[in-house]
């Protein structure tokens, strides 16, 4: 019998018994449906928090003081001070790796202006901050080096303070507001760089020169961190080995001692969060998979039904000429069409699912062509492999006894 | 003397249930020529349907030699023996066994689907022709269960005439219907037959046997007696004798 009536006596069984074919088929749709939506979520997440990272510049090196914790509890505060300023100038005049290298000091307070206030978090740093966060000046400047000798009360705002103290898109350049009471002259504004991938308002910040945060608004003596770049995203290693040598050095530790400090790259946080999103993925594409693999055994199940049930036109279609692999073929193009036709389904309820998930979510789902294939090879075997079984016993049959069967 | 279609040798078949071994056929020789219009009879369990599923090529005999139109049918396997069948044998059966919710005529189109060597247009060309032969030209497009039983028969007898085999074996095919119908069906055979087609069929009726040349009773699973039909019916004759068929007022 050739493939063109095989094809069209399995559409006809399957048309015959359309509710049951379609509840099979239901089986392959959820499986395959949620596979690639599933995989699409995950890429998609995947691929929007690794954007949002590397807009946060790639070869980014940031230092941090090494807060021993045990259990959330920190043990002392005595090692949140460990990093200088001193530190700053030791690694701008040492390391060849890095190009840039800026303080970070914290701190937050009330901000006002006229009968307007806000809550925010003022960064105290040097011009080489902004290349190196990848932060631009919208409007006025960024404050030269004889403010930050001066400690001059002098800042650039966030475009969300901007909003909160002025109204969305003015310009405040030229006025003054006040920080923890303190009068601050706004020299700029910063460009919008909305959220970051952890939900993160990037634009809720005012900066302002590290020596005037440092004495007039924080009080301290250290710094909170250290913002560097390296000369390339691939130095990045380089550029930690070099600085950690030079931190431990000017922090005297012996060789024995552990790194007071912590530093990583952007990239390497990039590396540690796709990793996460990658488990996640494939987690999420294996409880999806589990789900396709129990449509396939429905597959099976229902075969092995509609043999059975069609023992006596087995057996009838034997006694006039068929030949086991004519039944053979008849019951497997049957279970392939099955599956082929839900898998076509479901990467269509798959992929509406994704865009639905995508509206309700930030990022944008990213359907692969490779889970598609990957979807439907799947589904193609297992309509072959689940076929296969019941088709193999319906061609087995002694003709008579499929025709007496009862 | 005709060609011989088919000559067995101490055919036997046993089955066995468990412990219990039967006997179903305890050694049949038996030989049919062409062109022949042979009845089966004997009484429910002597091993008419066991004798004619191998002479089908539908089963396999424990002992003993099967030739079927010259070819030897016990060194076959089950692909060959499968061809067999769709070329030149037609059974049918009790109890019509046609495809549900398939027309008539895709029915009848069936065997032929399993030759590779006809085309589409052949096939059902053929289907027509076997559908007209049987006097069921009008019903070509009807379900199974559009029809009644002698039309569903008929409608089976024309499926076993699609391949034109050298031929046809019926178990009991007047099993399921009225004295006319089986009368009609009867006619049919008998019109095939007289046009030389070979024609074996089973039944327990006395009376429906006496449409053959010739009787074979089996009892026990042998052959206990054959003989050739001395007053044989006449299949339109008898019809014509039941007189107009009734037509019943329901209303
Ligand atoms: N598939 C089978 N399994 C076991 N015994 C069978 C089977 N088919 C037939 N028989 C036995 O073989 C004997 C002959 O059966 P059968 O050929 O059907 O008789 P008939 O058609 O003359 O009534 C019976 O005793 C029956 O019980
Ligand atoms: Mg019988």
């Amino acid at each position: 019998m050739n493939y063109s009536n095989l094809f069209r006596i399995a559409v006809r069984a399957l048309f015959r018994n359309k509710m049951r074919a379609f509840l099979t088929m239901l089986g392959i749709i959820i499986g395959v449906a949620s596979v690639i939506a599933m995989l699409a979520i995950g890429e998609g997440s995947k691929a929007s928090i690794r954007e949002e990272m590397s807009g946060m510049g790639t070869n980014m090196v940031m230092i941090m003081p090494n807060f021993q914790r045990r259990g959330g509890v920190s043990l002392g505060t005595s090692n949140s001070n460990v990093l200088k300023l001193s530190d700053v100038t030791a690694l701008r005049n040492e390391a060849v790796t890095l190009t840039a290298v800026s303080p970070e000091i914290r701190a937050s307070g009330q901000v006002i202006y006229s009968n307007e206030n806000t809550q925010t978090t003022i960064y105290g740093v040097s011009e080489e901050y902004l290349p190196i966060k990848k932060l631009e000046v919208k409007a006025g400047r960024i404050f030269n080096s004889a403010e930050v000798r001066n400690m001059s009360k002098v800042c650039l705002l966030g475009q969300t303070v901007v909003e909160n103290l002025f109204g969305k898109g003015a310009d405040p350049v030229g006025l003054t507001i006040r920080i923890k009471n303190l009068p601050f002259l706004i020299i700029g504004t910063l460009e919008d760089k909305g959220e970051s991938g952890m939900g993160q308002d990037q634009d809720d910040l005012i900066i302002a020169p590290y020596s005037t945060v440092q004495r007039r608004l924080a009080a301290i003596d250290y710094i909170n961190g250290i913002y560097a770049s390296a000369v390339s995203e691939e130095k990045s290693a380089a550029a930690i080995a070099e600085a950690s040598e030079i931190l431990r050095r000017t922090h005297k530790l012996k060789e024995s001692a552990e790194n007071d400090f912590r530093i990583m790259s952007q990239s390497e946080l990039i590396e540690r969060v796709s990793s996460i999103t990658n488990i996640m993925t494939i987690l999420l594409g294996a409880i999806a998979g589990i789900s396709l693999l129990v449509g396939g055994i429905g597959i099976m199940n229902i075969m092995l039904v509609s043999v059975t049930e069609r023992t006596r036109e087995i057996g009838l279609r034997m006694s006039v000429g068929g030949r086991g692999r004519d039944i053979l073929k008849q019951f497997l193009v049957e279970s392939m069409l099955l599956s082929i036709l839900g898998g076509l389904l479901g990467i269509i309820f798959g992929y509406l699912i994704a865009k639905l998930a995508g509206s309700l979510m930030d990022s944008e789902p990213l359907v692969k062509t490779q889970s598609v294939v990957l979807a439907f090879i799947v589904c193609f075997i297992i309509g072959v492999f689940f076929g296969w079984y019941p088709a193999r016993k319906a061609a087995n049959l002694n003709p008579i006894d499929a025709l007496r069967y009862e | 003397m005709n060609n011989i279609v088919i000559e067995t040798n101490n055919l036997r078949k046993d089955y066995h249930i468990g412990e219990v071994t039967v006997h179903a056929l305890r050694g049949v020789d038996m030989k049919i020529h062409e062109g022949e219009f042979v009845a089966i009879m004997g009484a429910s369990g002597s091993g008419k349907s066991t004798m004619l599923n191998i002479l089908g090529c539908l089963d396999k005999p424990s002992v003993g030699s099967y030739c079927l139109d010259g070819v030897d049918v016990n060194t076959m396997n089950r692909d060959e023996t499968a061809r067999l069948r769709n070329r030149k044998l037609g059974f049918v059966f009790q109890s019509y066994n046609l495809l549900a919710r398939t027309t008539a005529l895709e029915n009848v189109e069936l065997p032929l689907f399993y030759n590779g060597k006809i085309k589409a247009r052949e096939r059902k060309e053929r289907a027509v022709k076997a559908l007209e032969d049987v006097g069921l030209a009008d019903r070509m497009h009807h379900m199974p269960n559009q029809l009644s039983g002698g039309q569903q028969q008929r409608v089976a007898i024309a499926r076993s005439l699609v391949n034109d085999p050298v031929l046809i074996l019926a178990d009991e095919p007047t099993g399921n219907l009225d004295t006319r119908t089986s009368f009609g069906i009867m006619e049919l055979f008998q019109e095939l037959n007289s046009k030389g087609r070979t024609i074996v069929y089973v039944t327990h009726e006395p009376d429906i046997a006496r449409f053959a040349t010739r009787n074979v009773i089996f009892r026990d699973g042998k052959i206990q007696k054959e003989s050739q039909v001395a007053d044989r019916y006449f299949a339109t004759e008898m019809l014509k004798n039941l007189g107009p068929e009734i037509e019943e007022d329901f209303d």
